[in-house]
C-alpha cells in the first residue's frame, strides 16, 4: 500500500470514530429522551434537557478540536502537513 | 498607534473596537440618566453601529479577484470563527430562538442540537477538502470536480434557491428592527436595511464582509449575553445562569403542574392577535417523539453542511489545517449564544408566571395587568395580549399570549433593566440579521458572477470587468430580496428552515461524495442535484397543499426525503455511466492530502 493510501485509510478511520461520537450525541441519546429526562444531570438540570441546552452542543465543540488535532497528527506522521502558517 | 501588517494587528484592532463599543454603551446609559429619550437611544445604537460597519466596508475595498472572492485567503482561525458565527447566527437565531424554546420546549430544541451538530459534519467531511481544492465558490468545486458546465450550473441553481429563501427572511428582519428603532414605516425600513447591508459588501466583497462580520459578532454577543447575565443576577437566580438555573427550571415545572395546561376553545382563540401564542407545552419535559426530534435535528445538520454561505467562509483561511481549527472556533462562538438562549427562555418564563415574583402576572387581576406600563407598550406593538376567557377576573396561564420575538425584546424591560439595554438588543439583532444577509447575498452574487458569467459565458473577461459584474449582481440580488421581503409572505423562522432543506436536498451528497467517493461522476452528480432539489420541492408543495406526507416527514424536514432521492439517484446513475477519467481521480487523491498546491490556482 502506498504512503498515500495508508494516510487515507487512517483518515477514514478517524472520520468513522468522529462520526460515531457525533451520532451518539446528536441522534443516539435522543432515542431515549423521555427515559433519560427522569435522571438528574449536571448542575441539577433534567438530563435530556441539559443535553439539548448545553451537553451535546459542548461535546460537539470539543469533538471538532479533538478531530482537528488527531488529523494533524496523522498528516504529520506521513509528512503531508503544510509548512508554516497556522 | 498601529504599525505594520493589518492581519498581525487584528487582536489590537478588535480589542480597541470592543472597548470603544463598551464605552459607547456606558455613555448611552449616562445619557439615559440625564434624560435622553428611549427613541433617541434606539436611533443612536442602530445608527452608530451601522456607521462603523460601513466604515469597515469602505476600508476593505479591493480590486483583486482573490481578495474579493476569498478575502485573500489570510483570515486567521479565531477571527474566521467569529466571522462564521456572525454569518451563521441570523436574525432568527438572535430574535426568535429563545422565543421558540419558550413556547415549544423540547421539540424546538432539536434546532439547537441540529444547528451545532452540523459543524461536526462540516469539519470532518467537507471544509478542509474544499479548502485544499482552492475554489472561490461552492459551484466552483462541483464544476471542477465533476466537470462540465451543466453540473456547475445545477449547483448554482440549488445554491440560489436555498440562499434566496434564506435571505428574504434576513432582509425582513433588518427591516423590522430598523423600522422599530428608527421609527419609519416597514416598506421603507426594508430598503434602509438593504443599503446598510450593501455598504458592507459592495466595495470589499468577501474581504469587506469578513471584517464587518467580526465586528458584528462582537456587537451581537455582547447584546445577547449582557441582558441574560444581568436579568439572572437581578432576579437572584444565579450569578452564572448557565450553571445555576436548575431550581428555576424545576420551579417552572412545579408551576405548570399547579396551573395545568387548559386548552382554549377555537372561538376564544379568534380574539388573540395573529402571531401570538400561549404557553401550552411543558418547559423542560420531553414533549416530542424521538423521530420528530431526531428528524428535525438531522435535517438541520445535513443542511448546515450544505449551505454555501457557511462553506465559503472556510475558503478564506490560510491553510487546510487552519480551516479545520476554524470550524471548531466557529462552533465555540456559536455555542456562547445558543447555550444562553434556553437560559433566557427560562428566566423570561419564570419572571412572568411565578406569582411570588414582583414581575409575575399570572394570578393577578386582569385590570391590574392591563395597567402595567410594559404591558401597554408591548400590547401596542402587537406582541402581548391578555383576555379574561373564563370571566373570573384573574389572569390564568391560558389567558396570557405573547409573540415569539418578545422573549428577547421585552424581557429586559419586564425585568426592569434600563432602556439602554433595549437599544443594545436592537443593535445586536440588526448585526445578526445584517451579517447573515451579507454572507448570503455575497454567496449568490459570487456564484453567478464567477461560475455563470466568468466560467460559462465569458471566460476571457478581465478581473476589473468580473468585479464590476459581481458588484452589479450584488445590488440586483439585494433589491430583489428586499422587494420580496417587503411583501411579507412568510414568517422569519419558517423560511430559514426551508433554506436548510433545499440546500441538503440538492447539495449534500454531491459535495460529500465528491470528496469521499472517487467513482462519483458528472452524470451522477447532475442527477443527484436535479432530482434531489425537484423531489424535495415537490414534497414541500404536496405537504403544503394538504398532502399527508409519509414517515413523519413534515414541511420542516422535507430535505430528508430530497436528500435520500439525491443519494439514490447519484449512486445509481454514477454506476450506470462511465467512471471519471484518470485525471479526475488523481485530482480527488490530491484533495485528500493537505500538503502541496491547491487544485485551482490562486487567481482563477
Amino acid at each position: 500500500m502506498s504512503k498515500q493510501e495508508q494516510h487515507w485509510e487512517k483518515s477514514k478511520g478517524l472520520l468513522m470514530m468522529t462520526l460515531a461520537i457525533w451520532f451518539v450525541f446528536s441522534i443516539g441519546i435522543f432515542l431515549f429522551g423521555a427515559e433519560m429526562n427522569e435522571v438528574t444531570g449536571p448542575f441539577g438540570y433534567p438530563l435530556t434537557y441539559w443535553f439539548t441546552c448545553q451537553g451535546s452542543l459542548g461535546i460537539f465543540v470539543i469533538l471538532i478540536f479533538w478531530f482537528a488535532n488527531r488529523q494533524e497528527k496523522i498528516d504529520e506522521e506521513f509528512g503531508f502537513s503544510e509548512r508554516g502558517d497556522d | 498607534m498601529i504599525k505594520g501588517n493589518f492581519i498581525d494587528n487584528l487582536p489590537k484592532v478588535y480589542g480597541i473596537y470592543t472597548g470603544g463599543f463598551l464605552a459607547f454603551i456606558i455613555i448611552m446609559s449616562i445619557a439615559e440618566q440625564m434624560g435622553m429619550t428611549a427613541k433617541t437611544i434606539g436611533i443612536c445604537f442602530v445608527a452608530f453601529t451601522v456607521a462603523i460597519y460601513a466604515i469597515i466596508g469602505y476600508l476593505s475595498r479591493t480590486a483583486q479577484a482573490d481578495a474579493y472572492y476569498v478575502a485573500g485567503r489570510q483570515v486567521p482561525t479565531v477571527f474566521n470563527g467569529m466571522a462564521t458565527a456572525a454569518d451563521w447566527m441570523s436574525g432568527a437565531s438572535f430574535v426568535a430562538m429563545a422565543g421558540g424554546i419558550y413556547f415549544k420546549g423540547y421539540g424546538y430544541m432539536a434546532l439547537l442540537v441540529g444547528w451545532t451538530g452540523g459543524y461536526v459534519l462540516v469539519a470532518s467531511l467537507l471544509a478542509p477538502y474544499l479548502r485544499k481544492f482552492g475554489c472561490y465558490t461552492v459551484p466552483d468545486f462541483i464544476g471542477t470536480r465533476y466537470g462540465g458546465n451543466l453540473s456547475r450550473f445545477m449547483a448554482v441553481v440549488v445554491l440560489t434557491v436555498a440562499s434566496f429563501t434564506y435571505v428574504t427572511a434576513q432582509i425582513n428582519a433588518t427591516g423590522t428592527i430598523a423600522s422599530v428603532a428608527l421609527d419609519i414605516p416597514f416598506q421603507y425600513a426594508v430598503y434602509v436595511g438593504l443599503i446598510s447591508i450593501l455598504l458592507c459588501s459592495m466595495l470589499g466583497g468577501m474581504r469587506g464582509v469578513t471584517w464587518t462580520q467580526v465586528a458584528q459578532y462582537i456587537v451581537l454577543i455582547i447584546a445577547y449575553l449582557l441582558p441574560v447575565f444581568w436579568i439572572s443576577n437581578k432576579m437572584g437566580a444565579g450569578f452564572f445562569p448557565h450553571f445555576m438555573l436548575a431550581d428555576e427550571v424545576s420551579r417552572i415545572a412545579e408551576l405548570e403542574a399547579q396551573f395545568g395546561f387548559v386548552k382554549n376553545s377555537a372561538e376564544n382563540l379568534k380574539e388573540v392577535p395573529k402571531g401570538l401564542a400561549g404557553i401550552t407545552k411543558a418547559h423542560s419535559a420531553v414533549n416530542a417523539t424521538p423521530w420528530a426530534f431526531i428528524s428535525l435535528a438531522l435535517a438541520m445538520m445535513m443542511g448546515t453542511a450544505s449551505l454555501p454561505h457557511v462553506m465559503m467562509r472556510y475558503f478564506t483561511t490560510p491553510s487546510v489545517k487552519a480551516a479545520r481549527k476554524s470550524v471548531g472556533w466557529s462552533l465555540f462562538f456559536i455555542f456562547l449564544l445558543y447555550s444562553s438562549a434556553p437560559m433566557l427562555a427560562t428566566l423570561s418564563k419564570l419572571s412572568l408566571i411565578d406569582p411570588s415574583l414582583p414581575t409575575g402576572i399570572i394570578g393577578k387581576s386582569i385590570a391590574e395587568v392591563q395597567a402595567i406600563d410594559w404591558y401597554q407598550n408591548w400590547n401596542q406593538a402587537n406582541l402581548m395580549f391578555v383576555s379574561d376567557f373564563n370571566g373570573n377576573g384573574t389572569l390564568e396561564l391560558n389567558e396570557f399570549f405573547m409573540g415569539g420575538k418578545a422573549v428577547v425584546l421585552a424581557t429586559p424591560e419586564i425585568a426592569g433593566l434600563p432602556y439602554v439595554i433595549s437599544g443594545l438588543v436592537a443593535a445586536g439583532g440588526m448585526a445578526a440579521a445584517m451579517s447573515t444577509a451579507d454572507g448570503l447575498i455575497l454567496a449568490i452574487a459570487n456564484a453567478i458572477s464567477h461560475d455563470v458569467y466568468y466560467k460559462i459565458i465569458d471566460p476571457k473577461a478581465e478581473t476589473a470587468k468580473r468585479l464590476v459584474v459581481a458588484r452589479v449582481l450584488l445590488v440586483v440580488i439585494g433589491f430583489a430580496g428586499a422587494t420580496i421581503a417587503a411583501l411579507e409572505i412568510q414568517g422569519i423562522l419558517g423560511s430559514v428552515i426551508w433554506a436548510f432543506d433545499f440546500a441538503m436536498s440538492g447539495l449534500f451528497f454531491p459535495l460529500v461524495l465528491g470528496v469521499w467517493w472517487k467513482r462519483a461522476n458528472k452524470e451522477g452528480a447532475i442527477a443527484g442535484m436535479f432530482l434531489g432539489l425537484v423531489s424535495g420541492a415537490a414534497y414541500l408543495v404536496w405537504v403544503r397543499t394538504g398532502g399527508s406526507g409519509f414517515l413523519g416527514i413534515t414541511q420542516l424536514t422535507f430535505g430528508i426525503f430530497g436528500s435520500a432521492v439525491s443519494l439514490v439517484a447519484m449512486v445509481v446513475v454514477s454506476l450506470m455511466t462511465q467512471a471519471p477519467n484518470a485525471a479526475t481521480q488523481r485530482m480527488v487523491d490530491e484533495v485528500r492530502v493537505p500538503a502541496g498546491k491547491s487544485i485551482l490556482g490562486k487567481q482563477h
